[in-house]
């Protein structure tokens, strides 16, 4: 209440968080219909061998991009879900929301040391 | 001075209409695109290891995959749609002094976005 | 003339603890709007009732009202076109209400200072020297986002102000950016403080219904996306620039 009497602080880690989340939400609306259409639709429908998907996640380049990807809609998904949860009542996670973009720095570190061990 | 009336806004507003609900599904997309992510990361993973790629590919060849990816599809294109119709909102273009049409810059990203999933599909199933 | 029935929210601190509704039945013209009918039952039912109005043309913004639960202002409102049993007459929504519609507008009237929407120029010059100068693009850029009269629909409109009235809100923030847009201002960084607060900018969650209740077509949603964008670069700028020489 009364937000307008006080001195109002910047918000220091806004502007990262929110192009993070702009760019992650760039990438998954540009992509994600493609990629869920080749696992939901190519890959059940046989237009997709195994060994074909399998040589494709041991590609460098495509393992650089997949990286990329996680990064992308994970820090998307922090952004956005959290401020969901506020919009839904859960006020406090509107200043303290450290948990959900840890959970998307944790996936990407997962997502980064599985694709070293497939260049193996 | 007699008491103000206030009135705090219940947790279920958004279900009191329907550009609101709307509004809560185009966030709630977001779960769809940390699925996806965990998706990605179970791929890569199960690729370096040698027996549970052929568990992991078979499963995406399930009925309950197939169904959960109807509806990640469902909700993925909720998104590309209402991210591109926003875009003229953030990216204000000016030419020659006029401003581009909004309707411009949401299609040309529509086109975008057709061709990066044209060429997504290209790779790898061309 | 047809016949209409309001029903009206009352609130009568003195007299009782609970707010009520009330309904009047009145039979009115086909050219009458909300306002009309709310001033005939002022003027021939019900002299207790009490609602903000003054202008009866759209440029005031005092008469805003939910109607039918939608932020109208109700002098642009018309009674025909309201097809439904009754019509629901209540204060714009988020506000505390002082009695029957008329709600306390302080919070807005302390915000909209902090967002300093006046002209704060490179330099200060004097009367001589003459007006400064714009062409029609220039003015483009910002017009139309300061056709704002205030009238506060689009808190109304705003959960997330709702939800937490520290939110620095859709029309200040409007207006924050119709300044920063503004060939004549340079006021970007001294505005930067309370725009890029928590309770600024970055508390939208883009729900856009501020855009759509505006009758004047300000669309502060889309101004308060171009807010994060340009103070998101100018951050990413200052990371690669030496602080002090951004604008």
């Amino acid at each position: 209440m009364g937000g307008a009497g006080m001195t109002s602080k910047p918000d220091r880690t806004a502007p990262l968080l929110w192009l993070l989340f702009a760019a992650g939400g760039t990438a998954s609306a540009m992509l994600l219909p493609a990629l869920v259409f080749l696992t939901g639709v190519a890959v059940p429908a046989g237009w997709v061998s195994e060994d074909r998907l399998r040589s494709l996640l041991g590609n460098p380049l495509t393992l650089l991009f997949l990286v990329g990807i996680v990064f992308a809609f994970l820090f998307h998904w922090a952004h956005r879900f959290r401020y969901a949860l506020v919009d839904l009542g859960w006020s406090g996670l509107g200043r303290q929301g450290w948990v959900f973009y840890g959970i998307a720095l944790a996936g990407t570190t997962l997502a980064a040391l599985a694709a070293l061990s497939n260049l193996d | 001075m007699t008491p103000e009336l206030r009135r705090p806004l219940p947790r279920t507003w958004w279900l009191r209409k329907q550009s609101y609900l709307f509004f809560m599904i185009r966030e709630l997309t977001s779960l769809a695109v940390l699925a996806y992510a965990i998706l990605i990361i179970t791929a890569i993973w199960t690729a370096a290891g040698d027996g549970s790629f052929t568990t992991f590919f078979d499963f995406l060849k399930s009925t309950t995959s197939v169904i959960t990816h109807v509806g990640l599809l469902i909700l993925a294109l909720v998104h590309t749609f209402t991210w591109i119709a926003l875009t003229p909102k953030v990216m204000v273009l000016w030419q020659d002094d006029e401003q581009v049409e909004p309707d411009v810059i949401a299609g040309a990203n529509g086109v975008i976005f057709l061709l990066i999933s044209g060429a997504v599909l290209w790779v790898v199933l061309g | 003339m047809a016949e209409a029935v309001f029903e009206v929210h009352r609130y009568l601190p003195e007299q009782e603890a609970e707010p009520r509704f009330q309904e009047y039945e009145i039979t009115y013209q086909d050219n009458w709007v909300v306002l009309d009918a709310l001033n005939y039952i002022k003027d021939e039912i019900d002299s207790t009732l009490s609602f903000r109005w003054s202008c009866r043309m759209g440029i005031c913004g005092s008469c805003g009202m939910m109607v039918n639960g939608e932020p109208k202002l109700t002098c642009e409102s018309f009674v025909k076109e309201y097809d439904t049993e009754t019509i629901k007459i209540e204060p714009l929504a988020h506000f505390p209400v002082i009695r029957d519609v008329v709600i306390n507008m302080d919070d807005f009237m302390e915000k909209l200072p902090t967002v300093s929407p006046w002209l704060i120029p490179e330099e200060e010059l004097p009367i001589e020297d003459g007006e400064f100068l714009q062409t029609p693009a220039q003015v483009a850029h910002y017009n139309r986002f300061s056709m704002c009269i205030n009238c506060m629909l689009c808190y109304s409109a705003c959960p997330v102000y709702g939800l937490d009235s520290s939110f620095t809100g859709p029309a200040a923030l409007a207006l924050a950016e119709r300044y920063n847009l503004d060939s004549r201002d340079s006021g970007m960084g001294a505005r930067a403080d309370v725009i890029t607060a928590h309770e600024g900018i970055w508390e939208c969650t883009y729900v856009g219904e501020c855009t759509e209740v505006c009758p004047k077509g300000v669309d502060p949603a889309g101004a308060i996306q171009m807010l994060k964008l340009s103070y998101a670069l100018d951050w990413a700028k200052s990371l690669v620039m030496p602080r002090g020489s951004r604008s």
